[in-house]
C-alpha cells in the first residue's frame, strides 16, 4: 500500500494512502476530538467535532471522513477549530438534560470529557430541558433518552457488527430520538439479542446496565473494535 | 420510431385540430380556483351550443399569472380570461360568434406576459400536458432523436458545456462539467435523477414545469442519460405534488408505449428507463445525497461530501442529479444550439430562469425571464408594485437558504454572482415580496422555524442551533432580548455556516445575516437592557 | 495590606457547595488571615454589603429572592465566582424544567403526588416566588469564573481561591459532576 505524505499542524507525517485524517494523526500522536467516531464502525461524519482546516479548500472537513492525500496541509487546532468545537459541546449540553451529579456515566462519560477537551467552562445557550422518557422495559439494559446525543454509534454497532439493526432513529431534528425496532419499548424488541454492544458503544449514561448507579457504569468502547478486528483476521 | 413516425405522429395530431382551441388550464394553482369544473363547463357549453365539430377544449398547464386564475384563453385570436366562474362558460363559447362577454379580460401586451422569455415554459398554457402527441406535435422528442442518430455522447456534453448552463437547484455548478464528470467516472451502471424535491416556502417553479410539461423533462432526462452512460433515470418528486406525480406516470407510460423510453430507443443501442419516487415530506430530500439515501430506501439524511455522486452515487455508481429546471432546458439547447443558448443571459449566467414571483405583489404567479433580469424590473414591471401602491422594503431569492435583498438594491441583475454579492442567492426561484409593512425580524424567524423543523437530526450544530437561533429570534421579537443574545445569534450564524453537514444547515443563517445585513435597526429597536425572567403567575 | 472582602451567597442549590468550602478545615484559619468573611449563610449578616472583592455564589435562580440577591451581589462585587454544578449549569436545581412552568409542578407537588386537599403554598413577601424556568446565575449577570462540580471538591475550592489570592486567576473548565 502506497505510502503518503502531508502535514497537520506543521509538522511532517506520512499516512497510509486509503487512511484518513483522523487515523493519521491519532498514530502521530495528535489528538482531534471525537464523539461520532468510534474505532470499528463507519463513519457518519455527524457531530462536526473533528472539523479540521486543509490548504486549499474553503470548507471545514470532517478528520474522520477526509482520506489523506499528497502534500495535504491539515490544520487541527486553530483559534477558529476550537471555538467551534466549544459551542458545539456547548450545544449538546444544551439540548437536553445532562445533569452529570445524578449520571451513572459521571467520570466514564466522553460528553463529560469532551467539555474539558474543548475547554468549556459553562453553556452560554439557552437550556432546552426536554420532557424526555426512560426505557427501562428491558430485563439487564435500560435508555434515558435525556442523555442521548444522537452519536448513532448503538445504530451502528447493532447493525454492522452485530448485525441485527433493532436500533435506529425516528423522527427529525431536534425531536430525534433513537428507537427499537418499529418504536416499541426495547424490552418488546424481538430483534434485540440482549448482546450489549450498544451499551459499550454508547459515550454517554444514554444507555445503561440496570441497577448501576451514579458514576458505576463503565465501559469499554474499543471492544467494539476488537471484534470487528478479531473477525476480519479470522475471516 | 424512427424520425418519420414523430414526423406522422405530429402531422396526424395537427390535422385532427379543430377551428378553435379553447386553453383552460388545470394546473394545481388554477385547479385550487375552480378551473376543473370551469372545463367541464365549458365543454359542456360547446356542446349545448352545438360547436363540438368547430370548437376543441384543451386542459392545458400552467399560463403563469396564476394570481388571476383560472385563466382560459382562445389560441387563434389570442383572447385571454381572467378569474374565470364556471357559470361564465357559455358566455365565453358565445363570444366566439360575437355575443356579448363580460369576462374578465387579459392583456398579452402587460408586462407580465411581454417581459417573458419562455424556453422551459414555452409548452406551458400552450399543449395538453396529458397526451404525449401534443408534445410531439410541437416537435418534442426530436432533439432526442437528433442526439442519439447524430451526436455522440462528448458532443452532446459539449454543446451544453458551450451553452453555459449552469444548475438551477440553486447552487448554479455548470451542467456541462457535472455531465462530463458523471461521463468520465467509471462504473458498471450510471444513474440520472431529476431533483423534483421543491420545497422552497413560496416556490412552484418545478411542480409547475412537471405538471404543464413532463415530456419535455422526460426528455431531457434521455439526452443526459445518453451523454453519461446511464441506463436508468429517477424522477424524485415530492409526495404534496399529486398532480405532478400523475401526469408523470401517465407521460412515461405513454412514452413507454412509443418506445420513446425502454429498449432502443429510436432504433439505436440505447436503452432508457425512468421510474418515479415520491418524496414523503422531508425538505432535506432535495440535498442530493439525501435525496439519494431516500431513493435507496434509507432514512433521508445527508452524508459528507466529497465524494460526490457523480463518482459515488445512487448505490455507489456514479450518478448525475440535476433539477427540474435544469432538464427542462436540454431539449432546447439541443434544437436551437448552444451558441443561441449562450447569446440569452449575463456573461456567466446563461439563458432564462423560471422565478416565482409571490408575496406583497400586484401580479402573482410564474414568470421565466432572461438571465440579467433587475430586481427592480421585476418586482415593478411584470410585478407590478404592491398591491395597494405600499413601498416595496425588500425581496427574499432562495428560500430559507437564500437572502433579503432591499429596495435600494433592486438595481443588481438576477445572476449567480450579482445575487450571492448582495448576500443572498439565485435558489431554485422564489421570490418573495415584501412591503413596508413587513417586519424583518418576523422574516428571519419564520424562515428560522422552517429550517429547524426541516433540520434531519444527523448533525449537531444545525438539528441544534437552528433551536437556539429560533429561540433567540422569537426572545428578540418579543421584545424579551439583550445585546447579548443579537451577539449569541451573530455567532450562531458563523457557527452554523461553518461546521454544519450540509447546505440546509449551513445556509439556514442566510435570511437571519442577510435581514442584519440591511435592517439591522429593526433588531436593535427590540432589545432590552436587562435580563427579563418570567415569574410563576399566581 | 488590605484585607479581601469575602461574600458567599446560597442561592437554589442543597448548600453542599459550601459544605465543601468548609471541608478546607485548618485552612480556613489561613484563609482568614487574607479574607474578611463579610456575607455568607454563615455569617450574620441580613443585607449584602458594599464594595464586596470576591463573591462565591452556589446554587441556581429558583425563585424572585434569588433573582433580585444575584443583582445586588454583581453590582457590589468586583469578582463573582459561581461556585459549583447548580450556579454553572442549573443542575439538579434545573431538574424541575422538563415539567413545565412553575405553576404546573407546584400543582403536581402539591395537589396530584400531594395531599388532594393541599393546597399550593402562597404566602406573599414569606414564601418567594418560583421563576417558571431555573437557570444558571450567568444568565441573569456577567460571571467571572465558572468553578464546577456537585460539589466541587475543597482542594479544588482552595486551588481557586489561592489562586485569586495572589491575583492570578485560574482557566477553568469542564469539572461537571
Amino acid at each position: 500500500m502506497a505510502a503518503r505524505t502531508l502535514t497537520i499542524n506543521g509538522t511532517l507525517i506520512s499516512a497510509r494512502s486509503n487512511e484518513t485524517v483522523l487515523e493519521a494523526a491519532r498514530e502521530a500522536g495528535i489528538s482531534i476530538p471525537t464523539l461520532c467516531h468510534l474505532d470499528g464502525l463507519s463513519e457518519v461524519g455527524a457531530c462536526r467535532l473533528c472539523l479540521v482546516e486543509i490548504a486549499g479548500s474553503a470548507k471545514l472537513q470532517p478528520a474522520c471522513h477526509t482520506t489523506v492525500t499528497e502534500g495535504m496541509e491539515v490544520q487541527t487546532d486553530t483559534p477558529r477549530l476550537k471555538a467551534h468545537r466549544r459551542a458545539i459541546v456547548e450545544l449538546l449540553f444544551a439540548e437536553r438534560n445532562h445533569i452529570c451529579a445524578v449520571c451513572v456515566a459521571s467520570g466514564h462519560c466522553e460528553l463529560q470529557q469532551l467539555a474539558v477537551e474543548v475547554g468549556m467552562s459553562h453553556v452560554r445557550y439557552e437550556y432546552l430541558s426536554p420532557d424526555c422518557s426512560v426505557d427501562i422495559s428491558h430485563a439487564r439494559f435500560g435508555i434515558d433518552h435525556n442523555r442521548c446525543v444522537l452519536c448513532t454509534r448503538c445504530v451502528r454497532a447493532c447493525d454492522e457488527v452485530e448485525g441485527v439493526h433493532t436500533w435506529d432513529i425516528a423522527g427529525r431534528g431536534t425531536n430525534a430520538r433513537v428507537i427499537t425496532d418499529l418504536n416499541v419499548p426495547w424490552g418488546e424488541a424481538t430483534s434485540c439479542t440482549s448482546c450489549g454492544k450498544c451499551l459499550l458503544a454508547c459515550p454517554t449514561g444514554a444507555i445503561f446496565s440496570r441497577g448501576s448507579t451514579v458514576a458505576e457504569l463503565e465501559r469499554d468502547a474499543s471492544r467494539i473494535a476488537t471484534i470487528v478486528a478479531a473477525r476480519n483476521e479470522r475471516w | 420510431m424512427e424520425f418519420q413516425d414523430l414526423q406522422i405522429m405530429a402531422e396526424q395530431e395537427r390535422s385532427r385540430r379543430k377551428a378553435i382551441r379553447i386553453h383552460c388550464c388545470t394546473s394545481s394553482g388554477c385547479q385550487a380556483s375552480g378551473a376543473l369544473e370551469l372545463f367541464h363547463q365549458l365543454q359542456a357549453a360547446v356542446e349545448a351550443a352545438g360547436q363540438n365539430e368547430r370548437v376543441d377544449i384543451v386542459g392545458v398547464g400552467c399560463m403563469g399569472f396564476c394570481g388571476q386564475g383560472p385563466m382560459v384563453s382562445v389560441e387563434a385570436d389570442g383572447v385571454l380570461f381572467e378569474h374565470v366562474r364556471p357559470e361564465q362558460a357559455p358566455e365565453i363559447i358565445a363570444s366566439l360568434d360575437g355575443g356579448p362577454c363580460n369576462v374578465k379580460q387579459g392583456d398579452h401586451a402587460h408586462p407580465f406576459f411581454s417581459r417573458q422569455l419562455h424556453i422551459v415554459r414555452r409548452n406551458g398554457g400552450v399543449i395538453d400536458p396529458e397526451r404525449i402527441e401534443e408534445y410531439i406535435a410541437v416537435g418534442g422528442y426530436q432533439a432526442l432523436y437528433h442526439v442519439l442518430h447524430e451526436m455522440s455522447p462528448a458532443e452532446v456534453i459539449d454543446a451544453i458545456t458551450r451553452s453555459g448552463l449552469r444548475g438551477r437547484g440553486g447552487a448554479g455548478y455548470p451542467t456541462g462539467l457535472k455531465w462530463a464528470t458523471v461521463a468520465k467516472s467509471p462504473g458498471e451502471r450510471k444513474f440520472v435523477i431529476c431533483n423534483g424535491d421543491e420545497g422552497d416556502p413560496g416556490a412552484f417553479m418545478d411542480r409547475s414545469i412537471l405538471e404543464s410539461d413532463p415530456h419535455l423533462i422526460l426528455e431531457g432526462m434521455s439526452i443526459a442519460a445518453y451523454a453519461v452512460g446511464a441506463d436508468q433515470g429517477y424522477l424524485y418528486v415530492r409526495g404534496e405534488y399529486p398532480l405532478a406525480i400523475a401526469r408523470l406516470q401517465k407521460a412515461i407510460a405513454q412514452a413507454r408505449k412509443h418506445d420513446l423510453l425502454g429498449s432502443q430507443i429510436f432504433d439505436t443501442s440505447f436503452n432508457f428507463r425512468v421510474d418515479i419516487r415520491v418524496g414523503a415530506g422531508a425538505f432535506v430530500c432535495g440535498e442530493e445525497t439525501a435525496l439519494i439515501a431516500s431513493i435507496e430506501g434509507r432514512r433521508g439524511q445527508p452524508r459528507p461530501r466529497p465524494p460526490y455522486p457523480a463518482e459515488h452515487g445512487l448505490w455507489g455508481y456514479p450518478t448525475l442529479i440535476n433539477n427540474v429546471e435544469t432538464f427542462g432546458n436540454i431539449a432546447p439547447i439541443i434544437t436551437n444550439g448552444a451558441d443561441w443558448y449562450a447569446g440569452i443571459g449575463t456573461e456567466r449566467s446563461k439563458g432564462t430562469k423560471v422565478f416565482a414571483l409571490t408575496g406583497k405583489v400586484r401580479n402573482t404567479g410564474l414568470i421565466e425571464v432572461p438571465m440579467g433580469m433587475t430586481i427592480r424590473e421585476i418586482v415593478e414591471e411584470l410585478g407590478g408594485g404592491t398591491p395597494d401602491g405600499t413601498p416595496v422594503k425588500g425581496v427574499q431569492t432562495g428560500g430559507p437558504s437564500g437572502g433579503c435583498i432591499p429596495e435600494a438594491l433592486f438595481d443588481t441583475p438576477v445572476d449567480y454572482e450579482s445575487l450571492a454579492e448582495v448576500g443572498s442567492i439565485m435558489g431554485s426561484g422564489g421570490m418573495v415580496v415584501m412591503d413596508a409593512t413587513t417586519n424583518m425580524v418576523e422574516i428571519a424567524r419564520f424562515y428560522m422555524e422552517f429550517c429547524m423543523d426541516e433540520s434531519c437530526g444527523k448533525c449537531i450544530p444545525c438539528r441544534t442551533g437552528t433551536v437556539q437561533m429560533y429561540r433567540l429570534l422569537s426572545k428578540i421579537s418579543a421584545g424579551q432580548a439583550t445585546a447579548a443574545d443579537l451577539a449569541t445569534l451573530e455567532q450562531l450564524c458563523h457557527l452554523l455556516r461553518e461546521t454544519s453537514l450540509c447546505g440546509l444547515g449551513q445556509s439556514a443563517p442566510n435570511p437571519v445575516q442577510s435581514t442584519l445585513r440591511y435592517f439591522r435597526e429593526e433588531y436593535e429597536r427590540l432589545l432590552r437592557k436587562r435580563v427579563r425572567i418570567n415569574l410563576t403567575s399566581r | 495590606m488590605n484585607r479581601l472582602k469575602l461574600a458567599t451567597v446560597w442561592l437554589g442549590g442543597c448548600s453542599g457547595c459550601h459544605m465543601s468550602l468548609l471541608d478546607l478545615d485548618e485552612w480556613l484559619i489561613d484563609l482568614a488571615a487574607h479574607v474578611d468573611l463579610v456575607y455568607s449563610p454563615i455569617a450574620d449578616q441580613k443585607t449584602f454589603p458594599e464594595d464586596v472583592d470576591l463573591t462565591l455564589v452556589e446554587g441556581a435562580i429558583a425563585n424572585d429572592e434569588h433573582l433580585e440577591l444575584i443583582q445586588d451581589v454583581r453590582e457590589r462585587s468586583r469578582m463573582v465566582v459561581a461556585l459549583g454544578d447548580c450556579a454553572v449549569t442549573g443542575n439538579v436545581t434545573a431538574l424541575r424544567n422538563p415539567l413545565g412552568e412553575a405553576r404546573s409542578i407546584l400543582q403536581q407537588v402539591y395537589i396530584e403526588h400531594g395531599d388532594p386537599r393541599g393546597i399550593l403554598p402562597s404566602t406573599p413577601g414569606i414564601v418567594p416566588i418560583l421563576v417558571d424556568q431555573v437557570v444558571p446565575i450567568h444568565m441573569i449577570i456577567p460571571v467571572d469564573l465558572f468553578l464546577a462540580g456537585c460539589p466541587p471538591s475543597g482542594p479544588r475550592i482552595r486551588a481557586v481561591l489561592e489562586a485569586l489570592l495572589a491575583g492570578t486567576p485560574p482557566e477553568l473548565v469542564g469539572g461537571f459532576g
